[in-house]
């Protein structure tokens, strides 16, 4: 008999209220999420996954917009590291976010879209909320939280407020705080949104139109930082575009810049730009010491969750200088746990990517919890 | 089957017991121990390739250095703290015991002897660097940067007011007795407390 809470493409709505950190509350609360493999009678064998910024729901399955296959189809299926013919994997929507979880671009009571007046959430309100997603589905403790970039902070948030529900915690390519380079960063895409005239103060979802130009100017300024100075030597150098001399103009002259806009204005057509706001926001705000007296080892204070921490030696936005710090609280705090930085040329987004050695060491750290 | 110095230290922890294996290679003892003894058994290891080995066989194991990053760890994280081989390869091998001593209640150094005779025999005739089957490596390129002796060892030990719980002599796979140890011994295992 199959169980419709489980499968591709599912979505609740749940009563809530949800508080929020910021002093708010949601209700009710939308999520959509999308489950593979099976649950076992005894509810053991079932893994978080948690994605990244502009990730979604759509992990092993094509997405419904662009048609691409899911974002981490290499790690994620029969037979993979993460082995869906062991485990129930479960990658649930962040709230905020607009494939389908409450978000800006969701109703609110009169009707009409929140936009801004949507609350500004925390990760720690999208790691609640999917804690209330667990609950509908049954499932009181997870094999394991798996996550890289924002994902990786869901999955430390996860083990400093769930201790007894987190059996292990894997964090690839993160942080447990937001730096001011972080931060610096997101304000440029903010601003880029913000000061697009269609944005029109969030109100935008009548008109057509939306603040595209913002959008795809965030999303390349973003870009740039998922990628290593080496990676976009080695792709694009200071090689023309379709062209065998300079313009003298301010065409698309160079690769890297044609390639830019072409990221940009695709993300444009599968994200909404307010929910961009808001998520950015909610990584900006993410600190998880403060959280726990100044000091991040409080946050992981006797707990029996085994932890597992990749870097990558070519990321710059969250360095292996970030990772490490994160191993420091959890070796003062007693917690087992294994870290590595692995070598991988395509800077932040190596957790995405061909990186052999991260299979294994996804694959060895899940086995080693005894499934 | 463990290297002979493995093999003792093996022996000599507690069941149950918190270990750090500082250097832990491919993670063979920290199995051992936690197979064999249900030791709480966690590493340090610098090599990337050894430490993805480690983790993919379930060990929890920390990439790092024993010259920069044992300082992360709390006073007396562990009931035994392991140095097995490495000693001769860090920066600051004085600075890596102290801190070897300050996170483990008790700490397991084994290194080889370079006053063993034949050593002193290839030194003193050979007048070139020894290569030896126990320690293979040429000048430049031996990871061995600080060689010792068995009597360096105990005088520095005695300066710095550390007990010596136990000491292991070792030719080849064979223990040998504590007699003449300087000359005749190729490794030592020494199990040192704080006093």
């Amino acid at each position: 008999m199959s169980d419709a809470r489980f499968g591709l493409d599912r979505k609740i709505v749940l009563p809530g209220p949800l508080l929020l950190d910021g002093g708010g509350s949601l209700a009710p609360v939308e999520l959509a999420y999308e489950s593979y493999g099976q649950l076992n009678a005894e509810g053991t064998n079932a893994i978080l996954l948690c994605h990244a910024l502009t990730g979604d729901q759509y992990v092993a399955s094509p997405h419904p917009i662009t048609g691409k296959p899911g974002w981490w189809t290499r790690m994620v299926g029969p037979g993979k590291p993460i082995d869906t013919d062991r485990f129930c994997v479960i990658c649930p929507n962040v709230i905020g976010s607009c494939m389908g979880s409450s978000g800006p671009e969701s109703r609110a009571q009169d009707g009409q879209p929140y936009a801004m007046r949507f609350p500004v959430i925390t990760i720690r309100d999208m790691v609640r909320a999917q804690a209330l997603l667990l609950d509908h589905l049954g499932i009181e403790r997870l094999y394991a939280v798996v996550g890289g970039s924002m994902g990786g902070m869901q999955v430390l948030t996860w083990a400093a407020t769930f201790p007894a529900r987190v059996s292990a915690a894997l964090v690839i390519a993160s942080t447990a705080r937001h730096s001011a380079q972080n931060i610096a960063f997101h304000e440029v895409g903010r601003q880029a949104i913000m000061a697009d005239p269609h944005w029109r103060g969030g109100d935008y979802y009548q008109d057509g139109r939306g603040p595209d130009a913002g959008l795809a100017v965030a999303r390349m300024a973003a870009h740039i930082t998922y990628l290593s100075e080496l990676g976009l030597t080695e792709k694009f150098g200071r090689r023309l575009q379709d062209r065998d001399t300079k313009t003298f103009g301010f065409d698309a002259d160079f690769q890297v810049e044609s390639y830019l806009r072409h990221q940009g204005l695709a993300f444009t057509g599968r994200f909404d730009a307010n929910s961009y706001l808001y998520i950015t926001r909610a990584m900006d705000y993410f600190d998880l010491a403060e959280d726990h007296g100044g000091h991040l080892a409080n946050a992981f204070r006797g707990s029996a969750t085994r932890f597992c921490v990749v870097s990558f030696d070519t990321d710059w936005l969250y360095p292996t200088s970030e990772s490490r710090n994160i191993v420091h609280a959890l070796n003062a705090s007693g917690a087992p746990v294994s870290f590595m930085e692995l070598s991988a040329p395509f800077g932040h987004d190596s957790f995405l990517l061909d990186v052999p050695d991260l299979d294994r060491v996804v694959d060895g750290f899940l086995s080693a919890g005894g499934l | 089957m463990l290297r002979p110095d493995l093999a003792i230290i093996a022996r000599e922890i507690a069941p149950g017991a918190r270990v750090l294996d500082v250097g832990c290679g491919d993670g063979t003892l920290l199995r051992a121990l936690r197979d064999e003894k249900q030791v709480d058994a966690r590493g340090m290891e610098l090599d990337r390739d050894n430490v993805t080995a480690c983790v993919a066989a379930g060990l929890s194991v920390i990439q790092g250095n024993a010259d920069t990053d044992l300082a992360d760890y709390p006073d007396a994280a562990f009931d035994y703290a392991i140095l097995s081989q490495t000693l001769q390869t860090t920066m600051r091998p004085d600075l890596v015991m102290d801190q070897l001593l300050r996170i483990g209640r008790m700490a397991f150094v084994s290194f080889p002897n370079f006053a063993q005779w034949r050593i002193r025999l290839a030194l003193m005739f050979g007048g070139t660097m020894p290569v030896t089957k126990q320690l293979p490596d040429r000048w430049y390129d031996t990871p061995n940067i600080h060689h010792v002796t068995i009597d360096d060892f105990r005088s520095y030990i005695a300066s710095r007011g550390v007990r010596i719980e136990g000491q292991w002599f070792l030719r080849g796979e064979k223990l040998i007795s504590a007699g003449a140890a300087n000359l005749r011994a190729q490794h030592a295992v020494f199990l040192l407390a704080r006093s």
